[in-house]
């Protein structure tokens, strides 16, 4: 029997209810009386110098409330990074100023330049078209590796390059030196990560309103983490203490990263509310989310792996330029080395591996973390070479792969990180299952006998989850610690709220949340509401990504629940005239060992709050704890995935016939929920491998600018997904031995994609040695006439 | 979107003597010109609306000849055309999304002229007859470039006439993210001859391949085509596919479509 209740039960997510019945409320949905709307005026060039800006017949326009420039911006901080990297010859990496509002130069197409904010927003949009802009065009940087070449133009004119930073990692030069020189074989792969626009349904909105009379701001923005916007904002940016301003993120259309970064609008509504005493909206259009929202990926890498004579990897290096982007976004920094170099072990217990990361500012819109966030780069880079390693060598991809699997755990890599648990053999056999790899030879008859090539695609990865240790992170440059909090507010009746520092847009954590603690009380769900999004509410936690929520915030949760049960026995067994040893809780009833006595949960929770008969003198009234939560280690979920694929040879045309995931979760609360994230990260991932693609032309303008070139995927282009998660390793550092589930999808599928589609066409005689995604019609014809 | 004014005339006539006003621009079912709008990257005064000009909607058929209103919507051709004319019938219900199909018009896609759209194809392909408020155009000289025809200021499409091919298919490569046609391909063989009218290809909008046109009138099978291309000269290069893809997306639709048909 599956269970109905508690954890590992796969119920429906409650919230669903409001969403599906359209009840959900938004930050749009949020209009506040008086408010006016804001609307930016962009740089329409990548590169430029503002020689003029004249606001005065702009200012006369009807509705405007007023017009901001950058002027009104100096002295006052721009947007910090919240990641510090330190280059390989120990500088610090260059942290030029990001504006709210530009300063002196545009730097990328969708720059802020000036705000107009008006009674409506046709009226301020009226006015941004008077504004008189004049800007002398300057060259635009766009190629990272004409970037960095002397002589290229500077997007920062206060820096002497357009280096960022360039970051090496991993075992010591002589040792992969050594493998190299030792290799009876070397494969090498040079391809592209290409760059991704994260598309949430919902576009970022912000609104925010002044109370003058208490000095207090609240700003209602679209985020994934509202205390981290709170600490950044209010300390780095406005110099608003925390006790004045309040930060809500309500109900959030889906962020898959990009809504974790603090943005110059959401900066800017909160200032301008507080200079003109008045509310103030901003809402992005779907074009201005293309040219303003953070980027994802968008990195270019040489890699390349030693193998010896009995095909084991002996050694590992890569070359990888990332692209930030015009300015550094808020964790932007980290995502192509802590959040990269750290996972090029993979599955594999390669001895030698050294990462090399040269981070290139460009004229485009920043680049950040997008869902798996440096993992997924790192998986496709080194799971396409070991795909080409089996083809070069003649063997077996799956065989490959499973020699060099890391089989004892804990395991060290030589890219610093500790895997705790993990059974790659277990997964992998699962997947052959899942797949049916007998069958396949017969599925591509089938195929060929439609004209149809058919390819089978196969990939591992492993993943870094619940990012962690504070401690750890502060020495590698973090400028944050990444705990997480939670508060256990048990009623006088026996409900309870749970206040969380995670915040979920999309996750499931108002179901899946109740399930650990009804759990542990032995209540019902119902009885359990999660509060999240509300500075003013929670307590200090950093929100949701890199598939954290219930790893590190679920982890508080538990340990403040663990509080509730030791002072409830405390005062079960003061009513129960018992000792506290003696007290047992099951089912929501305390009894006393060996005897028939008991208290049901809510005798227990009324008498803490209605003290008559309760131990005073010992413990203080009511039921309410606080836990933070700070981990150990990372989790690190991994898995292999399958894809099989047809290539129409006529066209080019791709499509996912099959696709499997065997992943290891660890413990898993709610499996329904797992299996639509795995299958949402999946959609994603091919979304990634066969169309999305964002696309700058040489002087900087985004050609991929909206639906009609930005690909995304639909229902169709993705296939039914066969999802297991049974072979389980729990994490053996937190207390529910769980490891994270958001992000897996979109890291383990791409290569599987790839894969498949180059076993199709090297099956079919075509000796083509990769394909950069998106692996689109186009680029499968052009790889095929050779 | 800037402001405007709508006018809802209930006849061409009334709809011509609108769209004579300073700065009037006609509005089919909205499907280009309301999205151009809300970017505001069309500024028109008044808004003429055809919506509810009953006389230039729905479907009839004389001997061999379909006569489509110019303000019939996709999914109505769809529906009435599929057992008189199925390939014109399963080109209008695969454009778009149900939306587009419900809104957008034969007409207005016809006036529009984009180079990716289907209909264009449909009707150079089975050589119709465009009929505007105050004439007649064969397809073959409607057609002018880019979002260009030949109706003048103020003309509106009235109805569109279709001979009925013996056989016909349309066979559309869709571009990945507009789902509109990387190349779209539709091919009728009538008694005197076939047409072959190809969309998304080329820098000049729609065009017939001739070439094609006479090895099929001789024999209309998918082997006439073999050893025939286009060349990739004057074909559209863009994200999503080069001239030269495109030239080789032509030959292969080609014969999808007569095998088809």
């Amino acid at each position: 029997m599956p269970k109905d209740h508690g954890i590992g039960a796969a119920q429906k997510r409650r919230e669903d209810v409001r969403f599906l019945t359209g009840a959900g409320k938004y930050t749009d949905d949020i209009n506040v009386y008086g408010q006016t709307y804001c609307h930016f005026l962009r740089s329409d060039v990548a590169h430029g110098k503002i020689t003029s800006i004249d606001t005065s017949a702009a200012e006369a326009m009807p509705g405007v409330v007023r017009i901001f420039t950058g002027k009104d911006f100096e002295g006052i901080g721009g947007l910090p990074c919240g990641w510090q990297v330190t280059d390989k010859n120990g500088d610090p990496m260059k942290e030029p100023p990001h504006p709210v509002l530009a300063q002196g130069k545009v730097r990328h197409v969708g720059d802020p330049i000036c705000a107009v904010i008006a009674e409506t927003l046709d009226q301020a949009r009226d006015a941004a078209e008077a504004i008189e802009l004049e800007i002398e065009e300057l060259p635009a940087v766009v190629d990272m590796r004409a970037a960095l070449e002397s002589g290229s133009a500077l997007v920062h004119d206060e820096l002497t390059d357009n280096l960022c930073y360039d970051w090496q990692f991993g075992s010591d030069q002589a040792a992969v030196d050594k493998a190299f020189a030792d290799a009876a074989h070397v494969t090498t792969l040079e391809l592209v990560n290409n760059r991704l626009v994260a598309n949430p349904m919902e576009p970022r909105v912000a609104v925010a309103e002044y109370a003058r009379a208490n000095d207090e701001s609240t700003l209602y923005t679209t985020s994934q983490n509202p205390h981290v916007i709170r600490l950044l904002m209010g300390a780095f940016v406005l110099g608003i203490p925390e006790h004045k301003l309040r930060v809500v993120a309500p109900d959030v259309g889906g962020g898959f990263g990009t809504k974790i970064f603090h943005y110059a609008e959401e900066a800017f509504v909160t200032f301008a509310a507080r200079q003109i005493n008045r509310p103030v909206k901003w809402t992005s259009t779907r074009s201005e989310a293309f040219m303003s929202d953070a980027h994802g990926r968008d990195h270019v890498t040489k890699i390349e792996l030693a193998l010896d004579a009995e095909n084991n990897f002996i050694g590992l290096r890569t070359d990888t330029l990332a692209n930030m982007g015009a300015y550094l976004s808020t964790f932007s920094s980290s995502v192509p080395t802590w959040l990269h170099g750290t996972l090029m072990a993979g599955n594999y217990k390669t001895p030698a591996i050294q990462v090399n990361v040269k981070a290139v500012f460009t004229n485009t819109v920043p680049v950040d973390a997008y869902r798996g966030a440096g993992r997924p780069e790192a998986t496709f880079q080194l799971e396409r070479l070991v795909d080409k390693a089996a083809r070069e060598l003649g063997v077996d991809p799956i065989k490959l792969r499973r020699q060099n699997f890391i089989e004892s755990f804990p395991y060290a890599t030589p890219v610093a990180v500790e895997y705790d648990t993990g059974d790659y053999v277990a997964t992998m056999d699962k997947l052959e299952e899942m797949i049916d790899v007998p069958g396949f030879a017969a599925r591509r008859a089938e195929s060929e006998a439609k004209g149809k090539l058919r390819g089978l695609g196969v990939n591992c990865y492993i993943e870094a989850c619940g990012i962690a240790p504070s401690n750890l992170v502060g020495q590698l440059g973090a400028r944050a610690g990444l705990y997480d909090a939670a508060t256990v507010r048990v009623n006088a009746t026996g409900s309870i709220s749970v206040m969380v520092g995670a915040h979920s847009h999309g996750q499931g954590h108002e179901t899946a949340f109740p399930q650990v603690v009804a759990d542990m009380l032995g209540i019902d769900e119902s009885m359990i509401d999660i509060v999240h999004g509300d500075t003013s509410k929670i307590p200090f936690g950093m929100g949701t990504y890199g598939s954290r929520s219930l790893a590190v915030c679920g982890s508080a949760m538990v340990r403040a629940t663990e509080k509730i049960i030791n002072k409830a026995k405390k005062i079960a067994a003061h009513l129960m005239e018992a000792s506290e040893g003696d007290i047992e809780l099951k089912d929501g009833m305390f009894t006393v060992a060996g005897t028939d006595k008991s208290v049901a949960w809510g005798d227990v929770t009324l008498a803490a709050y209605v003290p008559h008969n309760y131990p005073l003198t010992e413990i203080e009234p009511g039921l309410e704890e606080t836990a933070f939560y700070d981990p150990a280690n990372f989790t690190y979920p991994a898995g292999a995935y399958a894809c099989e694929v047809e290539v129409d040879p006529d066209t080019g045309k791709v499509t996912i016939e099959r696709f499997a995931a065997a992943d290891d979760f660890g413990n898993v609360v709610n499996p329904m929920i797992v299996e639509g994230q795995v299958h949402g990260g999946i959609a994603q991932g091919i979304g990634q491998a066969l169309l999305e693609s964002c696309i700058y032309d040489a002087d900087g303008q985004l050609l991929s600018a909206s639906y009609m070139d930005y690909a995304m995927p639909r229902a169709g282009d993705v296939p039914f997904y066969m999802v297991d998660h049974s072979c389980a390793t729990p994490c053996t550092h937190n207390p529910l031995g769980v490891k994270g589930c958001g992000e897996a999808g979109a890291i383990g599928s791409p290569p599987a994609v790839v894969n498949a589609v180059l076993d199709a066409l090297n099956h079919a005689g075509h000796d083509v040695a990769h394909i950069d995604m998106p692996v689109s019609p186009h680029r499968v014809w052009k790889a095929m006439q050779g | 979107m800037y402001s405007f004014d709508v006018v809802r005339p209930k006849s061409v006539a009334d709809a011509v003597a609108a769209l004579g006003e300073e700065e009037a621009q006609a509005l089919g079912g909205g499907q280009t010109l309301i999205p151009s709008l809300k970017q505001r990257l069309a500024a028109p005064a008044v808004l003429v609306s055809l919506a509810s000009i009953d006389e230039i909607k729905g479907v009839s058929s004389e001997g061999g000849t379909l006569k489509i209103g110019g303000g019939t919507t996709h999914g109505t051709v769809a529906r009435e055309v599929a057992s008189s004319y199925p390939a014109l019938a399963a080109m209008a219900g695969n454009i778009g999304d149900p939306a587009v199909r419900n809104r957008g018009t034969i007409g207005g896609s016809l006036a529009n002229n984009d180079p990716a759209a289907c209909y264009p194809a449909a009707a150079l392909a089975s050589g119709a007859t465009i009929v505007t408020s105050n004439r007649e155009i064969a397809a073959d000289d409607f057609f002018e470039g880019l979002f260009t025809t030949a109706l003048e200021e103020g003309e509106i499409i009235t109805a569109v006439q279709f001979p009925i091919p013996e056989k016909a298919a349309y066979i559309k490569f869709e571009q990945p993210a507009s789902r509109f046609a990387l190349v779209g391909v539709f091919v009728a063989k009538f008694a005197d001859g076939v047409r072959v009218a190809v969309t998304g290809a080329s820098e000049d909008g729609v065009f017939r391949w001739t070439e094609a046109e006479a090895a099929l009138s001789g024999d209309f099978s998918a082997a006439a085509l073999d050893g025939l291309s286009v060349p990739a000269d004057g074909l559209m290069t863009d994200l999503h596919g080069s001239a030269a893809y495109r030239a080789h997306l032509i030959g292969v639709l080609t014969k999808r479509a007569v095998a088809q048909a």
